[in-house]
């Protein structure tokens, strides 16, 4: 995740309290996913960006993942993400993400 | 409808700049600010690639036209391991210029005396230069001035803010800073700038060749490369291009600069093929050159892969487009495809935006473009760290649209990725992999008959400059010569075809005369 995104995420988490943000991702493969979810729970995995070393422990689901899907009013999704979902291997992200979240996500 | 502008030919060139990797790419700079005592800085030095492991290296074979995409995509994957044999330095299109013989070039491309060179360094480069078939007589003349030795330079760059050049972990030569406070001519920004004005010199010098254009024919140059050049004052004030052409010894042309981050490309070759159908010039040349901080961009992840640094080579590219000549593809400036302000950021909006909304206006279909070539990263540098591979995620999404459309069936997407795509071979700097690294193999499919459409893509990732959230992209569409155009006008009159023409026509008449 990059620098400026990093310090966006703190500092949205810093306003409202960590326990009322949900990020959602949408990048293009588990590695990625697992990476971003990874930085904005339990810290900035290179050790680069203002979240190094913060654990945030934020609710953070991809855009595939059914949690988040069945919150969308189906045309616009079918408008703006079904396309990309048939590109997405969207399993592989779920478990990615699942993963994540059960290891340092602390608002579930 | 005739009469389009058409492409008479691409060159591709690449110089391999290890060192430069190490002082100039921003992933190292930084690391160097925040982590000096890293273990990636240590390993780094091991992970470069000598310029001949460069020159086998089979992704910049495809680059320079020595070989093609579909031969790089039968070839197993990962590439890196596998050096091409008997590999030249010299291709179809351009050449893989070694590092010491390109600080060589910056030295010709400085018209400030800002690049010194030390003295014995710049008579071992001049010797290898005068061997470079683009290279003139003047031109390595210019290096004759070099008078420092080490200590000089090493002075240089100690005590007066001058930037270092190596070559082998050598200091050879600096690049002094061209104002004492204006950030925006200091040894930095002007070394970055004469890296990507010489390697668009190179490739304008390699068009040249490789189309036997005239240099005075030129009318008109544009540069697309994502760097700015100016003062305080004026910090992109620009013009790489003229300032390449005056080089390249295009005397007859201006030019401008044209930017779009990576979409950059796409849209100066949109503009010069308007330009030369609309008549205002008759031959523009669209180039650009590459850029030091994006070498070894993803190098953390190719050092912790055991990997060689494969981001070591600043590229440069152009491309000739002049008016209609009845044989060279032809740029559809009617199907045109682009990001508007209002396309939005969904990924299904952008490719809607780019590729069908302009095939839809034609009552074309997605698989009436025989070839797409979108972002052309070579995937043996991103799927190692975690971007996957690009071009393949392009078609993907662009079958899926299909899909979408009804114009393809949902298990056909990987036979559509596999007739319709192509392998990506093009270094990751940014506006260079942008769909027109295909164009020169593009050109000779077409020449050939064995392509006859194909859609240049270029997206742009607007929001880096924080201008903007926006995204960006354009589109065209390119096809096999329609051979209508070469009637009209003096755009593209073909004196030759109609030669044979009136000689075919008298031959009839003389015929008809001996049958009476």
């Amino acid at each position: 995740m990059d620098l400026e995104n990093q310090k966006r995420v703190k500092e949205i988490a810093e306003e409202n309290g960590p326990e009322n943000v949900v990020v959602i991702l949408g990048a293009a493969e588990g590695e990625a996913a697992g990476l971003a979810a990874e930085t904005v729970t339990a810290g900035d995995p290179t050790y680069a960006g203002p979240l190094a070393g913060v654990q945030l422990g934020l609710g953070v689901y991809h855009i595939c993942e059914s949690e988040i899907k069945d919150e969308v009013d189906a045309d616009v999704y079918d408008e703006q993400i079904s396309m990309m979902e048939m590109v997405l291997d969207v399993d592989d992200i779920a478990s990615e993400m699942s993963s994540i979240r059960e290891q340092f996500c602390k608002y579930m | 409808m005739s009469g389009y502008a058409v492409i008479k030919g691409a060159s591709y060139t690449l110089a391999i700049t290890p060192d430069m990797v190490l002082h100039n790419g921003t992933t190292q700079t930084t690391e160097m600010v925040v982590n000096p005592d890293s273990e990636y800085l240590k390993e780094l030095p091991n992970h470069l690639r000598s310029y001949e492991e460069a020159v086998a290296y089979m992704p910049n074979q495809v680059f320079i036209g020595n070989r093609t995409s579909e031969e790089l995509g039968a070839v197993e994957f990962p590439w890196y391991d596998k050096p091409v044999e008997n590999a030249q330095r010299e291709g179809r299109f351009g050449d893989i210029m070694p590092q010491d013989e390109f600080l060589g070039l910056l030295q010709i491309c400085d018209v400030f005396d800002l690049v010194v060179l030390e003295k014995e360094f710049a008579a071992g480069v001049q010797a290898k230069l005068r061997n470079n078939k683009v290279i003139s007589d003047e031109m390595v003349a210019i290096l004759d001035k070099n008078k420092d030795d080490s200590e000089t330079i090493k002075k240089l760059v100690e005590e007066e803010h001058s930037e270092p050049l190596y070559n082998n972990n050598v200091l050879v030569g600096a690049v002094k800073r061209a104002h004492d406070v204006d950030v925006n001519l200091s040894a930095h920004v002007m070394l970055e700038n004469l890296v990507s004005k010489a390697s668009s010199v190179y490739s304008l010098l390699h068009l040249i060749k490789v189309t036997g254009v005239n240099p005075a024919e030129v009318d008109y140059v544009i540069d697309c490369c994502e760097e700015a050049c100016g003062d305080m004052n004026q910090r992109g004030g620009g013009n790489f291009a003229k300032a390449a052409a005056e080089v390249a010894g295009l005397v007859n042309a201006t030019g401008s600069d044209t930017r779009g981050f990576c979409a950059g490309p796409a849209h100066a070759l949109l503009s010069a093929a308007s330009l030369v159908k609309a008549g205002t010039f008759k031959t523009v040349v669209v180039t650009a050159g590459g850029c030091t901080a994006k070498l070894g961009m993803n190098g953390k992840d190719h050092v912790k892969k055991g990997m060689p640094i494969l981001e070591d080579a600043v590229a440069g590219f152009s491309v000739l487009i002049s008016a209609d000549d009845g044989v060279n593809p032809q740029i559809r400036t009617d199907i045109v495809g682009r990001h508007t302000v209002g396309t939005g950021s969904a990924p299904q909006n952008v490719i809607s935006s780019l590729v069908t909304e302009s095939l839809d206006r034609v009552g074309m279909k997605i698989t009436d473009i025989d070839k797409f070539s979108p972002e052309m990263q070579n995937p043996d540098i991103t799927k190692p760290a975690g971007a996957g591979d690009v071009p393949e995620a392009n078609f993907k999404m662009i079958a899926a649209l299909g899909v979408k459309r009804g114009e393809i069936e949902r298990a056909g997407i990987n036979d559509f990725i596999k007739k319709h795509g192509l392998t990506g071979w093009a270094p990751t700097q940014g506006h260079i992999p942008s769909g027109v690294p295909y164009l020169g193999q593009m050109r000779d499919e077409m020449l050939a008959g064995k392509t006859n459409t194909a859609m240049i893509i270029g997206k742009g990732s607007l929001f880096l400059g924080r201008m903007t959230n926006l995204f960006d992209g354009a589109s065209f569409v390119v096809q096999a010569n329609d051979k209508k155009g070469a009637n009209g006008e003096d755009a593209g009159f073909d004196e030759s075809k109609v030669k044979s023409m009136i000689g075919e026509a008298m031959r009839a008449f003389a015929e008809g005369l001996l049958n009476q």
